[in-house]
């Protein structure tokens, strides 16, 4: 690993801190603390780095201000990736949103970019994540946690009155992007050039998905790298505002692993994919400013700060020394935070609003560029209006009273931050380390390493909970035996959405045949040969109207289907 | 507990998240029990095959994202493979007030997010219990 780090210097000793008094002054806390709590138990945080009551300058001397922090705007970044971080623009409010049909998402979308919403993203329907069309499954299911998104004609309806031009949009698209190719047939439509659309194919990243959603049966993995490359090749070319390449992290703390191994995982994919790219050709610096990061906010205040920094910070010097990019702006990493929707309970549900707040306000401090807060019901179902519009209100409240952005990485200087940020650094390092003996991140998952590692870290997490180390309030303690609020679960209007499969399989009854044909056939030809970009094939079949699971059943024959690893 | 209880623990419909079913096919194996564990995504006549095959006492559905929802067809299933004796739990996000509409299809019982390992075990075990019970003085399953 060419990233390492050196705290040698934090253990400072009192002389060289020039203190005097400070031995004397240590050791009567020391005495008093010891006395006030003899029974003082070991207390550890997520990532399972042992916490000390308090920490000095012992634990961290400013002196080491220029190697391990520098300013914002600068190597290593670990103050922010901007100059001027909130104080000169606060991070992007993109709540996630997916929901019943096309027409159901287009209201909600209308209306959250009423309230204040700057960007918006799409959560496809769980048919669509799984790969197949609305006519293939149970009605029952579909439009229940995502929208039913299967042609450019559904995306058209689902972006009404949104300027694709102006709104930047974040689909959650795994490969082969259907998603985004969607986007662009609507784009043409619309006369929009590619070159004006803004957003990110959030969730690119079909590691996360393969090792926390077993998403293996999209496509195999050889065949998704395949995709993926010539997708960034395609958006660097074609899309050039757009974030191809995201990173997700969130996948994997949501279930289990620990903050740490977060990063180290989520970097340790970064890595393969920027230099799977490289190797194809493209230029390290195009790719890694295209490339971005998705992770959890988890309440763990502190830690998920010092997560942030230290991610940064390792970031920095892989872009810079492994990957070899040579302008600064490309060592940034950008990323979007979502507030852990594993912290909040089903119980006493509206305590989630609190919870929210303070993993949105981690993330604040965290100085993300783009942030979802959950709804307080997120627990138990997809969000009603209600409460969609609290969560973003608790941004704005974050935003305008609370005095988070006034100043940039306010927690930067803590004794405890520093000291925490340079402990979760080598743990990160170290889990990176791990991946990188087991051979890289492609070999880590197929091996079924880190699947094992994050089962181990989410029964951990379940234990402490089982046996109180971990206190959750109404789960295993403060319980009430009434609910105050019982959320309505979301369900979609059962007559509405059968009413669209059946439109839907009127338009495919409807369309050329052998137009579709030829765009498979070309798909199917694109996919047999390394020389022309899959992707480019999969935006042209979408534009004449083949569907979500005719191109991804299309690619799954060519380049394979990727049997679930299950790992107990 | 006087006989490990045989469970399949699965989850059913479009979802992967699989924490949860991992987390208790251990709690269920820690205690004792014969865990027979299926990828996500199984078709209904895979898991009414598989129960079968294995003899199951109770089939555990594992559900995050609405999947719960047709988990009635998985109990028709069984009955039209004259596989009802079969206990059948689920557990994960089930809004409360669609836990009588899973009772009325015959589900035997439902674990919400916040059910502890001894509250799963001992469930599992009730139903298991009563299944075996029932195999033995059946006379279908009486030797």
């Amino acid at each position: 690993m060419s990233a390492t780090t050196d705290h040698t210097t934090d253990q400072a000793t009192a002389e060289q801190l020039c203190l005097p008094g400070f031995d004397d002054a240590e050791r009567k806390w020391h005495d008093d603390y010891a006395e006030q709590i003899p029974d003082d138990k070991t207390v550890r945080n997520r990532s399972g780095l042992e916490i000390k009551p308090i920490y000095t300058p012992a634990d961290w001397s400013s002196t080491r201000h220029m190697a391990d922090l520098g300013f914002p705007g600068q190597a290593p970044f670990t103050r922010g990736i901007y100059p001027t971080m909130h104080r000169g623009r606060t991070w992007t409010q993109r709540q996630l949103i997916g929901l019943g049909t096309p027409t159901d998402y287009n209201e909600r979308v209308r209306s959250i970019l009423d309230l204040g919403a700057t960007a918006i993203s799409l959560i496809p329907c769980n048919s669509v994540f799984r790969g197949v069309d609305c006519d293939e499954v149970p009605v029952a299911l579909l439009g229940t946690c995502g929208t039913v998104v299967n042609t450019v004609d559904h995306m058209d309806t689902a972006l009404d009155h949104v300027s694709l031009s102006d709104i930047s949009t974040a689909m959650n698209d795994p490969t082969p992007f259907t998603l985004l190719a969607f986007v662009l047939g609507v784009a043409k439509r619309r006369g929009v050039p590619s070159d004006r659309i803004t957003g990110t194919s959030n969730q690119s990243d079909y590691i996360s998905h393969y090792v926390a959603n077993h998403m293996f049966y999209r496509l195999s993995q050889p065949g998704s790298r395949r995709v993926l490359t010539d997708h960034v090749a395609y958006c660097i070319e074609r899309v050039p505002n757009w974030n191809p390449l995201s990173v997700v992290g969130q996948h994997m703390q949501q279930a289990g692993a620990t903050p740490a191994e977060t990063m180290g995982f989520t970097l340790a994919t970064a890595i393969q994919y920027a230099e799977d790219c490289i190797a194809k050709g493209l230029d390290p610096d195009a790719v890694l400013q295209r490339l971005t990061f998705f992770f959890d906010v988890s309440i763990s205040l502190f830690e998920e700060v010092a997560k942030f920094r230290a991610g940064r910070r390792i970031w920095a010097r892989i872009a810079k020394d492994r990957l070899g990019a040579k302008d600064p702006r490309s060592w940034r990493f950008k990323f979007h935070g979502q507030t852990s929707g594993v912290d909040l309970t089903a119980q006493q549900p509206l305590n989630n609003i609190a919870r929210v707040a303070v993993q949105a306000a981690a993330g604040i401090f965290s100085g993300l560029q783009s942030m979802h807060t959950d709804s307080f019901d997120e627990a138990i179902t997809t969000p009603t209006e209600e409460s969609a519009r609290i969560a973003i209100a608790t941004q704005n409240i974050l935003r305008e009273e609370a005095h988070l952005c006034d100043v940039i990485d306010p927690l930067g200087g803590s004794y405890y931050v520093e000291s925490l940020t340079n402990q979760m650094e080598e743990e990160i390092l170290d889990v990176m380390q791990q991946i990188e003996t087991a051979g890289g991140m492609y070999e880590a998952v197929d091996s079924g390493i880190v699947q094992t590692m994050i089962g181990r870290s989410a029964l951990d997490a379940q234990n402490r909970i089982d046996n109180r180390e971990q206190q959750v309030v109404g789960v295993n303690c403060y319980q009430t035996t009434e609910e105050l609020v019982q959320p309505t679960p979301y369900r979609p209007d059962r007559e509405a959405m059968a009413a669209h499969v059946e439109a839907f399989e009127a338009f495919k009854t409807e369309r050329s045949r052998s137009e579709v044909d030829a765009a498979i056939g070309d798909l199917r030809a694109a996919a047999n040969d390394e020389n022309l970009n899959v992707f480019e094939k999969v935006v042209d079949a979408a534009e004449i109207g083949v569907t979500h699971g005719e191109i991804i059943s299309t690619l799954r024959d060519e380049l394979g289907f990727g049997d679930p690893l299950i790992v107990t | 507990m006087t006989h490990p209880i045989r469970v399949l623990v699965t989850k059913i419909g479009l979802d992967g998240h699989d924490r949860g079913s991992r987390i208790v096919a251990t709690y269920l194996r820690d205690a004792g029990h014969e865990v027979i564990y299926t990828p996500p995504w199984q078709e209904i006549d895979a898991v009414v095959a598989l129960a079968v095959q294995e003899d199951v006492d109770v089939i555990g559905v594992s559900s995050l994202a609405t999947d719960h929802l047709i988990v009635p067809d998985l109990v028709d299933a069984l009955r039209a493979a004259e596989m009802s004796h079969v206990g059948v739990i689920v557990g994960g996000i089930i809004p409360d007030i669609e836990h009588q509409m899973l009772r009325d299809a015959g589900v035997d019982a439902v674990f919400g997010p916040g059910a502890s390992r001894a509250e799963i075990v001992a469930g599992v075990e009730a139903i298991g219990n009563r299944v075996q019970h029932q195999k033995l003085t059946s006379g279908d399953f009486a030797s």
